[in-house]
């Protein structure tokens, strides 16, 4: 189910999963103003510095993040975004191919990158000693990267291989790209992260180094520096390292397509032999916290961990321990987007159930929200473990950085991350019931069903 | 913003998980409670949270023979009612203290874990004493969590990576407990009875087993109370059945023909033992090898120079009663041949003639340092850690030590390993369209 969205490479037991998806993926925001230390300033080329100190141990993430998502790209390239950040691992006019990883390799630190619809990001993590090493092979790489067919090709293969495994090799990644290819009728977060097959094997080198002079400059990035460190230091090596980066085009604003008014239900279904176990999952497109009118990217996030956020959900109490007819059930909802997202719920029938039943239960559980709203004693309990998150969050020093970092390259601000307790807080049960009244209508979602082969739907 | 990294996709290396740790800046006591419970703790205030994680050793490999998955089932039920507390009672418990709650079987171990707010610490840690002593195992969750696996399972039924982990656990380890997949069949879940699932409570969760670690906001007089609450009243010793060692076998092809589009190899090695003589320059040949950074030869060959793979990666598999290296990708079905040519001549290569001295002098520097961020980032991490070390019985001081290990490896210890293990015929599994194996 959402296992089909997240992150996840090979299915070996002795290769894990990628840094990114060993980052605990609901993690939080961050503390209140009043024990805050958190800092942010600007170079004079525009990079946007934020320092997060944690000094409980010797190790700092420098993390670099674009504001170019897969969703920037043109017509036709999909998967440049995400292509570019594999070649970001090339050499340039300072340093040989390969230099920067053996550098982070030989001082023991770890390196990764990711990409979004919204963003691309880099980080290490090494001792605080390596920090200052680390901002200039990075600073470096902003500007001064070789693109050459030589590192194309093979690179391309790669990419080639990773959809493979990524996608192909997974029913219920091709279920999910189908489905937001259908949820979204014009936006392009219809189109995935990854790139289509057909448009992924043209990309060139043309293609890399346009996006490469458009997107890659300081004042198109934010720079996340968490744990052993002090704002002063950071400025001072920033401004010697990043700092000799020029600046580069002045972007305009990042305004993509709009979705049309959505006036149908939509019905995916995809029969493969690998699932031998149905599943069902609905979608709508809602408000992310940058779109969305005050309030309600709070509402819908409250929504969905009352919904279908745990064992202690509705969804879960119905469907898998009431009535017994589901083996898992869950709502999730998308909310750092720059753009209107998605919400969804997901449903597995379990025992003598039908996929259709699963469906009813969930759907009936929505119209029970719709209908009566929430309890305040619900409402208080999903409040409660939310905040409480936040501390949890604290305990990681680049779960901090990506909440960060997520939240500046989508449209979000310090301060929506500093009062973002308090705008839960404020949430109404009349809000939640509004929010799940306007945005979960039957009459304009997405249903997708993955199926064992043709013939075999029971 | 809770959802946040669903729709990343990374860069994509597969970082493998370290077998050994060295230096880092955490102070551990070792606290031993007045019943005689003993724990490693890591006193840290900066973040107002405890980490608790814990494990008896014995974990699937106890299963009884035609009840596989029964410690899997059992680990899913510790929060769903104890003492007199039903599954929603006790579940509504756990969520106002604030408190979460999980338990985990491997082949040799069962875990447990709970992270809580400091200032709710007695609540939560009186739920803990509630589940680790009187779990109820009550019809309904029973059945539920059965049904549960026995859905995951039919979910993954058709999937040939599935079967090709079967296949592959079948054809390394023949009849041993190892073999058999941890989470069972619908067959043997469906004879698992609240009885049996009492019965291994009793044989498995006794002192003499039982290793701890905390992390967070406690001191130890403090701790002390609280081992004595939680694990305090347990029976001394465990009832575990001996297990066997065993060889993994080699020196066989396996081939698992599927229309896929991608072709995943796997190939099996000789392991070395966690306390054998040469297991760090084993460690460091296999970091050089294909261990987890972008820059191992592996990596350099199949995904850097030919773009034949994503992910590539080896890995040393230290089990308590078996050892082997293991190799893994997933490629292009038309160049699976290929690949597996590279990945036999940068085996041949090493085992000739070992690493260089440069790559050995980065190995170590990469070794040793990223222990503290690969082991020890967050406090759930350095109490994960923690437990391991004394599972392996490496001392508590062995983090300072560790460093010094892998420093005192030679070259000449390294080129020697390297012969050691990689001269041998490996196990080899190509799962795709059918390929042929050339012995090379």
């Amino acid at each position: 189910m959402l296992v089909a969205l997240a992150v996840g490479l090979s299915p070996l037991p002795f290769t894990v999963a990628t840094v990114a998806a060993q980052t605990p993926a609901a993690a939080e925001t961050e503390q209140k103003k009043s024990d805050a230390e958190i800092s942010s300033f600007f170079l004079d080329n525009g990079l946007q510095v934020v320092v997060i100190p944690d000094h409980r141990s010797p190790v700092v993430t420098h993390m670099l993040w674009y504001k170019v998502g897969s969703a920037d790209e043109a017509p036709g390239k999909s998967g440049i975004a995400h292509f570019f950040e594999h070649l970001m691992f090339k050499g340039t006019k300072n340093h040989a191919p390969g230099e920067f990883s053996r550098r982070v390799s030989e001082i023991g630190g770890q390196e990764n990158a990711f990409t979004s619809n919204d963003y691309t990001a880099y980080f290490q993590q090494v001792s605080p000693d390596a920090l200052e090493t680390m901002m200039s092979y990075e600073a470096d790489r902003m500007h001064n990267l070789i693109l050459t067919d030589d590192v194309i090709g093979p690179e391309r293969n790669v990419i080639l291989e990773e959809r493979g495994s990524r996608v192909e090799s997974e029913p219920g990644a091709l279920l999910g790209e189908e489905m937001d290819a259908t949820l979204y009728q014009n936006h392009p977060y219809r189109i995935p992260v990854i790139g289509w097959m057909h448009e992924i094997e043209k990309l060139n080198r043309e293609d890399a180094i346009d996006f490469y002079q458009r997107y890659y400059a300081p004042n198109n990035a934010v720079l996340i520096v968490a744990g052993d460190v002090d704002a002063e230091n950071v400025k001072r090596l920033g401004e010697a390292t990043y700092g000799k980066v020029p600046r580069g085009p002045e972007l305009p604003p990042r305004v993509r397509p709009t979705e049309p008014e959505q006036n149908t239900r939509r019905t995916v279904s995809m029969p493969d032999p690998r699932v031998s176990v149905p599943s069902v999952r609905k979608a709508w497109v809602v408000p992310s916290y940058t779109t969305a009118e005050p309030g309600e990217a709070e509402a819908l996030d409250l929504l969905s961990e009352i919904l279908g956020g745990g064992p202690r959900s509705r969804a879960y109490e119905a469907l898998v321990v009431k009535e017994g007819i589901a083996s898992g059930v869950g709502a999730y909802y998308q909310s750092d987007a720059l753009d209107a997202t998605a919400f969804q719920v997901y449903a597995s029938p379990r025992g003598a159930a039908t996929i259709d039943d699963v469906e009813k239960a969930m759907d009936a559980e929505i119209a029970r929200i719709v209908a009566d709203g929430v309890t305040p004693d619900e409402l208080e309990q999903a409040k409660k473990r939310y905040v409480r998150s936040l501390i949890f969050a604290r305990d990681s020093q680049s779960g901090m950085a990506r909440i960060y970092g997520s939240t500046l390259t989508t449209g979000g601000t310090i301060k929506d991350i500093e009062e973002w307790p308090d705008r839960i807080e404020a949430v109404t049960t009349e809000q939640v019931q509004d929010v799940a009244r306007r945005y979960l209508d039957q009459s304009r979602s997405v249903t997708g069903y993955l199926l064992p082969a043709e013939g075999e739907r029971s | 913003m809770k959802a946040i990294f669903a729709s990343v996709i990374g860069f994509g290396l597969a970082f493998l998980p370290a077998v050994a740790p060295a230096q880092a800046a955490v102070d551990i006591q070792q606290v031993t409670s007045d019943k005689g419970i003993t724990a490693w703790l890591v006193e840290d205030y900066t973040v107002p949270i405890i980490s608790i994680r814990f494990a008896f050793e014995g974990g699937s490999t106890q299963d009884p023979v035609g009840k596989e998955g029964l410690a899997q089932l059992m680990s899913g039920l510790f929060d769903e009612g104890a003492g007199d507390l039903g599954r929603t009672e006790f579940q509504e418990e756990l969520d106002q203290s604030g408190a979460e709650m999980s338990f985990d079987a491997g082949p040799d171990a069962f875990y447990g874990s709970m992270r809580m707010l400091a200032e709710d610490r007695a609540e939560a840690f009186r739920l803990l004493e509630l589940a680790v002593n009187q779990p109820r195992f009550d019809a309904e969750p029973l059945a539920r969590i059965r049904a549960q696996m026995v859905a995951g399972i039919q979910a993954r039924a058709n999937d040939p990576e599935t079967e090709a982990s079967i296949a592959w656990a079948n054809a390394i380890y023949g009849d041993h407990p190892y073999a058999r997949q941890d989470e069972g069949t619908p067959e043997t879940l469906a004879t698992i009875t609240r009885d049996d699932l009492r019965e291994l409570h009793r044989d498995l969760f006794a002192r003499d087993n039982l290793v701890v670690s905390v992390v967070g906001a406690i001191d130890a007089q403090t701790l002390k109370a609280e081992l004595d609450r939680v694990f305090g009243s347990l029976p001394e010793a465990p009832d575990v059945g001996d297990v066997q060692r065993v060889e993994p076998k080699l020196d066989q092809q396996i081939s698992l023909p599927f229309e896929i589009p991608q072709a995943t190899l796997r190939l099996a090695y000789p392991g070395i033992e966690r306390d054998d003589p040469q297991f760090f320059a084993a460690y460091l040949m296999n970091h050089i090898l294909g261990g987890g950074t972008f820059s191992s030869r592996l990596f350099d060959e199949v995904r850097e120079k030919r773009g034949l793979a994503y992910g590539i990666g080896s890995s040393l598999v230290n089990r308590d009663y078996s050892s082997a290296l293991m190799i893994g990708t997933s490629t292009r079905a038309d160049r699976a041949e290929e690949t597996l040519g590279v990945i036999r001549d940068v085996i041949k290569r090493m085992a000739e003639e070992g690493p260089t001295e440069q790559e050995l002098r980065d190995a170590k520097d990469y070794v040793v340092g990223a222990y503290a961020i690969n082991n020890l980032d967050t406090s759930s991490a350095i109490a994960r850690t923690l437990v391991q070390l004394q599972i392996e019985d490496l001392g508590i001081d062995y983090i300072d030590r560790r460093g010094d290990l892998i420093e005192a490896v030679t070259l000449e210890d390294v080129k020697a390993v390297a012969k050691r293990l990689l001269s041998a015929e490996p196990a080899i599994m190509i799962v795709g369209p059918t390929v042929s194996f050339d012995k090379g």
